[in-house]
């Protein structure tokens, strides 16, 4: 059996991130990291791996990524996490590449390994944010997709996810092969020690091309991408800014400070929502 | 003569979604004067009680489209639902509101139509060109950026309460002709099943995603939101909650605020207990005020909030919602 993980490298959200005159983020700032969201989606992985190994099934987890070459920083994370082998698609092709552009490259690595009894994606990239990969990605493997999972089991070729939704919470089940997203509330990430971050450096890291995948670089990349960032501003500083230590009348000023400038209504609350 | 689509998110009572009619007035700036507005409304609820007031906001014609046997709330099913209606009206815009069903449903449409897809846009309009271009804020709301769709189709996912929705201006508006449509759905799209949903519990407060005012709670309150909800209940704000108090069982985790949560930008947004971590700040800083509360001088949270007040909750809360009672009621 064998288990997909797609992984995203990007800023650590802890460090001033940036985008560039050209209105893509600026990845050379060199504190880039495994995205948080998909340590979650590696975790899962592993752990499922972990008991098909248990019930005697053969299997095999691999990391793949797509990006410049510091990206490989985020599958060697992969690999410490626990996953056994690595892709890494490195082409200056891929730069540039809007969500669908993206999803095209992945999903051809995976076509490439041959046959995933299991996708799994963390839920988004802390950077873009947009969640459209995971859906995009099952669509062009066309893959049943499972996602937003808060819990996911495998068992008897079938994969069963919790997710909670805003409106809903939902049970969802698929045959495998199937594609699966985890929340951050899927598990918590083990930490590496010192055993398995020696044990991954011995672990393979395959590069790949465009070329190698048969995907058409005008599809993806900059060529590819069907919207553009037209202009890029940071948010002005707030000003006038107020802050006070409460000397038992803190509330009061408060009050008065909302509604002078009418930050909640100042007629009488009657109920009704605005 | 452009047709813009707005997809109508409604609940399982038939009720339309408050925030779809922002999705309509902002879909008549789009149409322009030539062009007209179309709703897609996918599933077999009854649509009377919404029908005059899509009308009243320039629907001029809405898809009612059924799925046989296949649930449209899996996204799969919804998005060939939105793909035969782009089709058959030859439509080149998409609006929908940005939740995480829609944006899954989006990157499907997008494969099948060649669109460009923008998430959580903050607003939408044409250029100079006649592209359609997208504000949004970016990086934990850090940036605003605004991004054009280079092909010929876009969707464009707006963010809750990015728009006043407006009326059209004339004084007898009809109510949207329905166009009954029936979707073979494809096998494709209905290999999930879904073993059960469990709809949330309705509340009487305003839309998180989309409320004028957000009283939020985090692990300073211990626990006991009881002073955040009667401050909730004086102004009409909804309630909301970082993760720890989610994750602590303090309040259901749709209440949840951040990356991994609900993204809010209400007119002002009040932190009370919250140290105001990266992760939460990404769902919240593009609020318009902040206001926190916290013993903690240090908390992150006062590097952006607009007014701080160091010091206990318990004291401060229930005195701002006395004297917001006083000087209101007079
Ligand atoms: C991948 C990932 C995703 C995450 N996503 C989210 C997310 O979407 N949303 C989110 O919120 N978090 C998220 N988190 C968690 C986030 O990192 C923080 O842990 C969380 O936001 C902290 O919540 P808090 O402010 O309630 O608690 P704390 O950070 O513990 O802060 C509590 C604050 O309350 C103050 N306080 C205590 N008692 C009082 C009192 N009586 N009066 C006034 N102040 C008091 C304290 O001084 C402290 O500053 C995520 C974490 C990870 C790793």
């Amino acid at each position: 059996m064998r288990i997909v993980v797609c992984v995203k490298h990007v800023p650590d959200i802890q460090s001033e991130r940036a985008l560039g005159p050209d209105g893509r983020l600026v990845r050379d700032g060199g504190d880039g990291t495994l995205n948080e969201l998909d340590e979650n989606a590696v975790e899962a992985a592993v752990v499922l791996a972990e008991q098909a190994r248990d019930a005697g099934v053969d299997v095999e987890v691999v990391v793949v990524t797509a990006g410049p070459d510091d990206a490989e920083d985020a599958v060697r994370r992969g690999l410490q996490l626990g996953a056994d082998a690595a892709v890494h698609v490195l082409d200056d092709a891929v730069a540039g590449s809007d969500v669908i552009g993206t999803a095209r490259v992945l999903a051809a690595a995976v076509r490439h390994l041959g046959e995933a009894d299991l996708v799994v994606t963390g839920m988004a990239g802390l950077d873009g944010l947009t969640s459209l990969v995971p859906a995009a990605l099952a669509d062009l493997l066309d893959l049943p997709q499972l996602t937003l999972a808060s819990s996911v089991a495998l068992a008897d070729g079938t994969v069963t996810v919790r997710r909670d939704l805003d409106h809903a919470t939902e049970v969802l089940e698929a045959p495998l092969p199937a594609l699966v997203s985890v929340t951050d509330r899927a598990n918590e990430p083990r930490y590496p020690n010192f055993q398995a971050i020696m044990a991954a450096r011995k672990k393979p890291v395959t590069v790949l091309t465009l070329a190698d995948l048969g995907v058409d670089a005008a599809t993806v990349g900059v060529a590819g991408a069907r919207t553009e960032v037209v202009e890029a501003a940071p948010r002005p500083p707030r000003t006038d800014r107020v802050l006070v230590t409460d000397d038992g009348e803190a509330g009061r000023r408060l009050a008065a400070w909302l509604l002078e400038r009418d930050l909640v209504r100042t007629t009488p609350a009657t109920g009704e929502v605005l | 003569m452009a047709t813009v689509l707005v997809l109508l998110d409604h609940a399982d009572t038939g009720a339309l979604r408050g925030s779809v009619l922002e999705l309509a007035t902002a879909a008549r700036g789009l149409a322009g004067p030539d062009g007209a507005v179309h709703g897609v409304w996918v599933g077999d609820e009854p649509l009377d009680p919404a029908l005059p007031v899509l009308g009243r906001h320039g629907v001029s014609v809405v898809h009612a489209v059924t799925t046989g046997d296949a649930d449209p709330l899996l996204t799969p099913v919804l998005a060939e639902a939105v793909v035969d209606v782009v089709r058959a009206t030859g439509a080149t815009v998409l609006l929908a509101l940005s939740t995480f069903e829609n944006k899954e449903a989006a990157a499907r449409v997008a494969i099948a139509t060649g669109a460009g897809v923008v998430t959580d846009a903050a607003s939408v309009e044409r250029d100079a060109a006649g592209r359609v271009v997208a504000a949004k804020t970016v990086l934990a709301g850090t940036w605003t950026t605004r991004c054009a769709v280079l092909t010929d189709a876009a969707v464009v996912l707006l963010k809750a309460g990015a728009v006043v929705s407006s009326h059209v201006e004339h004084d007898a508006p009809h109510a949207p002709e329905v166009r009954p449509r029936t979707v073979a759905v494809t096998a494709r799209a209905t290999r999930v099943r879904v073993v059960e949903r469990t709809p949330q519990a309705p509340s009487d407060r305003p839309d998180l995603s989309s409320a004028d005012v957000v009283v939020v709670g985090g692990r300073g309150t211990g626990g006991d939101f009881g002073p955040l909800e009667a401050l909730a209940d004086e102004v009409g704000a909804a309630v909301g909650a970082t993760r720890v108090a989610t994750d602590e069982g303090w309040i259901g985790h749709e209440a949840q605020i951040g990356q991994t949560g609900v993204t809010v930008s209400p007119r002002l947004y009040l932190g009370l207990g919250v140290s105001g971590a990266v992760h939460h700040r990404g769902g919240m800083q593009a609020s318009g005020t902040i206001v926190a509360v916290n013993e903690d001088p240090e908390a992150p949270i006062f590097e952006i909030a607009d007014y701080g007040v160091v010091g206990d909750l318990f004291q401060v809360v229930p005195q701002l919602t006395e004297e917001l009672r006083r000087l209101r009621r007079g």
